[in-house]
Order: structure tokens, then sequence, then C-alpha cells
């Protein structure tokens, strides 16, 4: 029998997932990344990329980006599960807005001699990423772009010798006088 | 200068405990003492405004509020020790989010030097039942306790109602500090729910319904929880339109069984008649419910032809599980007000003679007809004498969870709102009989049955006690079949009829089990006693086990088995093997 295996599966095999970044505005307080990352594990939500930090330290406003994929009833449902916590003052999607810049911050440790430090200086001068750290036989570069940009320069470096990576996470901000 | 000891506001925390509940009009709490709440009970002991009841097992205090809450409309509160104290008291919170029943919970916690330390009765409460509340605090600084005592009240009661939990470490009960009475600036900023209706939405809801040819009204719990004019507007709605009413389990009662318009509870165990007209309808008017995947079925066919709008305070519940096309973000008595005033001023009853006619073609299919006998009591026939004895009464019925639970649903006709307390959205076997102890608590005079299971009754039997202690004169009605009915009913349609584990060897005497607990037993295996014996069971004053014996293999319908649509129902005098087989081929996996 051809029978959907449950009722909730049904309404999610028709439409495409999407890939959306989420501002969230909370309440600095105990606990409001474990409500925050619970629901998304609670609920089967998705978390591809996700950045906290404190903004406003007066006001104890943090600022958590989450980048979700689900199908647009599923990020409505994401939207509105966020912004209905108590510590939750604003819920923005940043791709919706479609006026939004994303940012991620990568750490890339490269070991290597010869020509492949050449090559590696090169890309990262191509890329425009920094040099934060060096030896004789590695390099830690710093770049700072969207997740594309980053993942792509990642690729270059692995046959150059990638020893580890350690990324932030996406970062967004609406372009235009605007605040939140 | 002021003497700090003198101040009435500078007290310990235990104190601004006792003093926040009383400045919250709470009268009655549910609890179970232990090392973490020492303090707080030394407080309770020294006054007698608030009353404590003292319950058996925690989850009893949990449920008897969720009762008292239900029945009231006031937020139930309830007190327990860290540790096993709070992780006991998860099912009950559980239960209230899944049904949005205002619920505070008291907390001890270990002294906050030994938090993480792994100390005797710690556990991480705010930790474990922050996916099970509303909103959840650890206060670590006595100073801070007033104004997250008066933020959970708060936030338990306004919005969607839901449960709360406080955890208030010891020391923090012991220190000194400085209460104040509840303001404003004690809510978090961030919370604000929403209470207007948004204006253009409800033009467009009124044009909808003005221009229906098979309009229904679907109401939900909401209304019960918006209060008692919202069910006044519900009712002139209905009266005003002339539209067909059905209601969720959660929402009986708003308007009344009674009513010309009523078609009965919809969803898995609804009527014919419910479940056909949300199929068959052109406009659905959803009033503070939410789609649940019991009341809608598979969801891809729920009422194909609909125009939907869909009132509810809760943004998330919009487009959850089924879309529909006039959402209305609010308190539903708020905007059902707004509704019937444009409609009133702008639009006339539409005609909608011939939709009644269909209805009633449906309704003649009687989809809760069952057979009676003269050998043995069947559990819809024993619903139904309760329900002719205790009406005209102010009876309140709570339940557990199961085959008596849907015939409850069916056949006791439910006048009033509040009078109607069971778990929904959970499905909390053992809810009923706490949850009468709390509802008898709140309403000491009225009559309060907990129409019950013989499997469930036996999960939180140890509240008689609790009833005893403090003369609640609660009456447990045990639809006894000595199955799990409802288990037995799935694995029958679903797995071969192989009973696993859903029958009861070893059957407590419940006549016995009574008198043990100092309550009144009563057993009846006749239906030419029945009506007798539940006069006799009403006149007594004292707790009361019913032990009411029915035909053991009674199944419960009509069913929409899971996974299908509303017009795929399955009705009593369908039930054979072949179509029982049929309708249910291929749903084993669903719930």
């Amino acid at each position: 029998m051809n029978q959907p295996a449950s009722a909730y599966f049904i309404e999610e095999r028709h439409d495409p997932n999407e890939t959306h970044t989420l501002a969230v505005l909370v309440q600095n307080e105990p606990g409001v990344l474990a409500r925050v990352i619970g629901l998304f594990s609670g609920r089967g939500y998705n978390i591809e990329s996700l950045t906290v930090s404190e903004t406003e330290a007066q006001k104890h406003l943090s600022r958590i980006t989450i980048v979700t994929t689900g199908t647009p009833m599923v990020i409505a449902q994401i939207k509105n599960q966020l912004d209905r916590m108590i510590p939750v003052y604003q819920v923005v999607d940043m791709t919706q807005t479609r006026r939004s810049i994303e940012r991620e911050l990568a750490m890339v440790k490269v070991r290597g001699q010869g020509e492949h430090r050449v090559e590696a200086l090169r890309l990262a001068d191509a890329f425009r990423a920094r040099v934060i750290d060096a030896t004789t036989e590695s390099f830690v570069f710093e770049i700072t772009g969207n997740t594309d940009k980053i993942n792509q320069y990642i690729d270059l470096m692995r046959p150059l010798g990638l020893v580890e990576v350690s990324r932030t996470g996406v970062a967004a901000i609406g372009r235009g006088p605007e605040g939140m | 200068m002021s003497d700090k000891s003198h101040d009435p506001n500078q007290m310990t925390g235990a104190a601004m405990i006792v003093r926040a509940l009383i400045d919250h009009g709470v009268t009655d709490i549910f609890g179970y003492p232990g090392g973490a709440v020492l303090p707080i009970y030394d407080e309770i002991f020294q006054q007698s405004e608030v009353q404590h009841i003292l319950v058996r097992h925690e989850q009893g205090a949990g449920h008897a509020a969720e009762g008292y809450a239900r029945s009231t409309g006031k937020p139930g509160v309830a007190l327990v020790t860290s540790g096993p104290g709070a992780t006991n008291m998860v099912t009950p919170l559980t239960d209230a989010l899944m049904d949005s029943i205002p619920l505070v919970c008291i907390s001890g916690q270990v002294p906050t030097h030994l938090i993480g330390n792994d100390a005797f009765q710690e556990c991480d409460t705010v930790g474990i039942t922050r996916p099970c509340t509303k909103h959840n605090w650890l206060v670590r600084d006595v100073n801070d306790l007033a104004k997250v005592l008066h933020e959970a009240f708060y936030v338990a009661t306004s919005g969607r109602p839901g449960p709360v939990l406080v955890d208030v470490p010891k020391d923090v009960q012991f220190a000194t500090g400085t209460y104040h009475p509840p303001r404003k600036s004690d809510v978090h900023r961030s919370y604000a729910p929403r209470v207007k209706g948004d204006a253009t939405q409800i033009r467009k809801a009124v044009a909808l319904l003005a221009g229906a040819k098979r309009p229904v009204i679907y109401s939900g719990g909401g209304v019960i929880n918006s209060g008692p004019e919202a069910t006044r507007l519900l009712r002139e709605l209905v009266e005003v339109t002339g539209f067909p009413i059905t209601s969720t389990l959660m929402g009986l009662g708003a308007y009344p069984a009674s009513g010309k318009n009523w078609l009965g509870m919809l969803g898995m165990h609804g009527t014919y008649e419910a479940n056909m007209t949300m199929h068959d309808c052109d406009v659905m008017l959803c009033v503070g419910a939410r789609f649940d995947d019991r009341i809608t079925g598979r969801v891809d066919a729920f009422s194909p032809g609909s125009k939907k709008i869909h009132i509810d305070i809760d943004p998330s519940s919009i487009n959850k599980n089924i879309r529909v096309d006039v959402p209305i973000i609010g308190d539903c008595g708020n905007i059902l007000g707004d509704i019937l005033q444009v409609f009133k001023a702008e639009a006339k009853k539409p005609d909608i003679k011939t939709w009644w006619q269909q209805i009633a073609q449906w309704r003649a299919r009687n989809s809760l007809y069952y057979k009676k006998s003269n050998d043995v009591i069947l559990p819809q026939h024993a619903i139904q004498s309760l329900f002719e004895a205790t009406r005209g009464r102010e009876t309140y019925i709570t339940t557990e969870v199961g085959q008596h639970q849907m015939w409850a649903a069916q056949f006791y006709g439910f006048e009033e709102p509040h009078r109607w307390m069971t778990s929904g959205g959970l499905g909390t076997m053992g809810y009923g009989l706490p949850a009468a102890v709390g509802v008898q608590v709140a309403h000491p005079d009225s009559l309060v049955i907990d129409i019950a299971g013989d499997a469930s009754v036996q999960m939180t039997m140890q509240e008689m006690s609790t009833a005893v202690q403090y003369e609640l004169p609660i009456k447990i009605f045990i639809l006894n079949n000595q199955y799990m009915g409802m288990v037995r009913q799935w694995q029958q349609l679903l797995h071969g009829n192989r009973l696993s584990h859903s029958y009861s060897e070893a059957m407590p005497d419940f006549v016995k089990l009574a008198e043990a607990y100092g309550g009144v037993g009563f057993q009846v295996h006749k239906p030419g006693d029945l009506d007798g014996a539940i006069q006799e069971m009403i006149s007594v004053k004292r707790p009361v086990l019913f032990d009411c014996r029915v035909a053991s293999l009674e199944n419960c319908f009509p069913m929409i088995p899971s996974g299908k649509a509303h017009n795929e129902m399955l009705l009593p005098e369908q039930a054979n093997d072949e179509a029982t087989a049929k309708a249910f081929a291929g749903g084993k996996a669903l719930v």
C-alpha cells in the first residue's frame, strides 16, 4: 500500500528545501542559547550554522544568527516558534529581505614546503586572505567572506597541505541605513 | 533612616514565595515536601491564607493543579522538591504544555554552591523542564525572586496559557532580600502576546462567512481558555449565522451539546456528521484549535474544497499542519467580538438550508449507535446512564486516557465550559484521578467524577489517599473491561489480533481497595443494577471507587483509521472483519 508514513510527512513532499539565514535578537540570560538550540533539535529542524554573541551589553541583548534549511512551511514554523519564546525580541529572515550581507571568518592552517608554500601564498593573495601565523613549514590564513568563498578557498588549500580549519559561522546584517 | 529589620518587604526567599502566592490570589496549592523545599514548607506552616494539599506523588500534584486550573480558569500551583520531585513533574508539565493549561510549578533546588556537583537530590531541573514549559527560571539571587515569581504568573496565564517552573535553590529560600508586589516591569519586554485581531483579516473572514454555502465552525480549547466571554460570543455567532458547529476534544462545552447546531465532536472518534461536514464544507471557521493530527486525519485530503479561517493566539499554530486562507492572530474572544460586530453590521444570515438537509442525512446514519444488552453493561450505556443521572447538577468530569475517554466525549453531553478535564494532547493515562482531586478542591460542593479505565486508574491510584485525607468526595467511575482497551483495539485492527500485553491478568478488587484507602467501593455487573448504583454513588459524600464491569471486547467507533481522510471513516455497523481489515490496510506505521 502506498500510504504516507505519517500524517506529518505528507505535506513536505512537494516543496523543495530552501536555505534561510535568520537573525534572532534575544535577552542575554542564562539558558537562552540552550532554548534556541533545544527548539531546533526537539522539533527536528536543521542547523547549518550558528553564531552567537552579545551585541549590546548595556541592554543585555545578544544576536543569534542561524542558517537553516527547510520547506517554506517549515521555515515559517521555525520563525514563529522562535518568536514565541519569552526572551526573544525579534526574528528577522535575512534571506527573505533580500537585502542582507553575510560574512564568515575562517582560520585555515596549511602545512607544506617548496612550491606548495608559494602556491598557497599566491592563492591567499587572490582571495585576500591574511597570514596570521607562520613557521618555516606552515601558515595560518585568516579569510573573511561569504560561505561559498570560504568553501572554495578551503577546497583549494586541500592539495596544498590543509591541516585544519576553524570557522565562526555566518553573521548577517541588512543593507542600508535602517536597523533591525 | 529606615531600619531594614522593620521593613515589611524584607523577608526570606521562602517567605517571598508564600507572599507572592497570596498576592496572585492563590488559595490552594498541591505539593510534596522534601529537603530542598523545607524552608518553604516552614513558611506554609506558619500561615493560613494558602491551603496546601499534600499529594502522594508529585505527578499527582501536577495533574491536580491542572484540574484545578482547567475547572476554574485560574492558574494551578504545584510545589515540589529537587531531584525526583522535579523529575516527577515532567509529565504534568508536558501535559499542561500540550493542552495550554496555566500551571505554576515551584521546585526546590540544592544550594547554589552545590549546583553542578551531583549533590544529593540534584538534577538539572531547568534543563530537563525547558522543552516542557512555556518558560522556566533558576533564581540564584533572592533579590530577583519576587520579579521572577510575578513574571511566572504572568507568563503562565497570558497569551497562550501554559506551564512555567521556578527553580529555587535552598540557600536562596533562606536568604533575606527585598520583596515587591507585582508590577509591569517584572515581565520580559520581549514578551507581548497579541490580543487584538487584524481588522483587514476580520473583514476578509466576515466576507467568507457571509458568502458561505456549506459553512462549519470548528472550535477548540482556546475558546475555553479565553474565558466566559469567548464562550458567550461563540454561542452568539452560531445563533447569528445559523452555522453548524463541531469541536475538538479540548473544546467540549463551549457550545452546549443540547444546542440545535451541535454536530458532536470531530476527529478520529468524532461523529460521522461532524467529520463529513468538515470534509465537504466550503468555508471553515477554526476558533482556538490547532489542526492536530487526531483532528485532520490525512492532511492532504483534509477538507479539500474549503476556504479556511483560523483564529489563534499563537502564530506558530498557523499553517503548522494545514495551510489556511485567512489567519487571524489574537485572543479568540476579542476576535469573535469583532467578527460578530462586522457581521451584524454588514452581512445577513446566509441561506444554508440545503446544507442542513445534507447534514441531516449524515446525522441519520446514527454513527454513535451501539447494541444494548440485558446481560452485560455496554460502556457507552454506562456513560449515558451516568450522564442522565447527573444532568442538571453542577457536575465536573475528568477522564483518564483510552476508550473510556472517547466514549465519555461521545456520550456525555457538556453544556458549559470548564466542566470537562481531559488529557488531550499528551494523552496521559493516570491524569483523571489526581485531576479530580484538584477539581474537587476548587469546587468542594460540586459533583466531581473521574470517568476512568481499569488500566489508567492504577497509574495514579495512590491519590485516593489524598482524597480521603482532605474529605474530597470524588467519584472514580471505572469502566472495567480488564483490558487496556484502546491498545487492544489497535492490536485487533492493525496487528493481527495479537493482544500483546494489553490484558490485565491480576486486577485488584476495587471495592476492597477503596475500603483500604478509607473510601467507598461499588461493583456492578448487570445493566439492571446500574442506575440504582449510580444514584447511590452520587449520594455518598466520600471518595468512591465504582467498579463498573463492562463488555470486555467492545471497541470504540466510529473511527477514522489514522492516515485516512474524514470521509473514510469506519462506522460501527460496518466494523466487520473484512471492512476493518480493508480500512486499516497499510496504516500500521501510523500513530
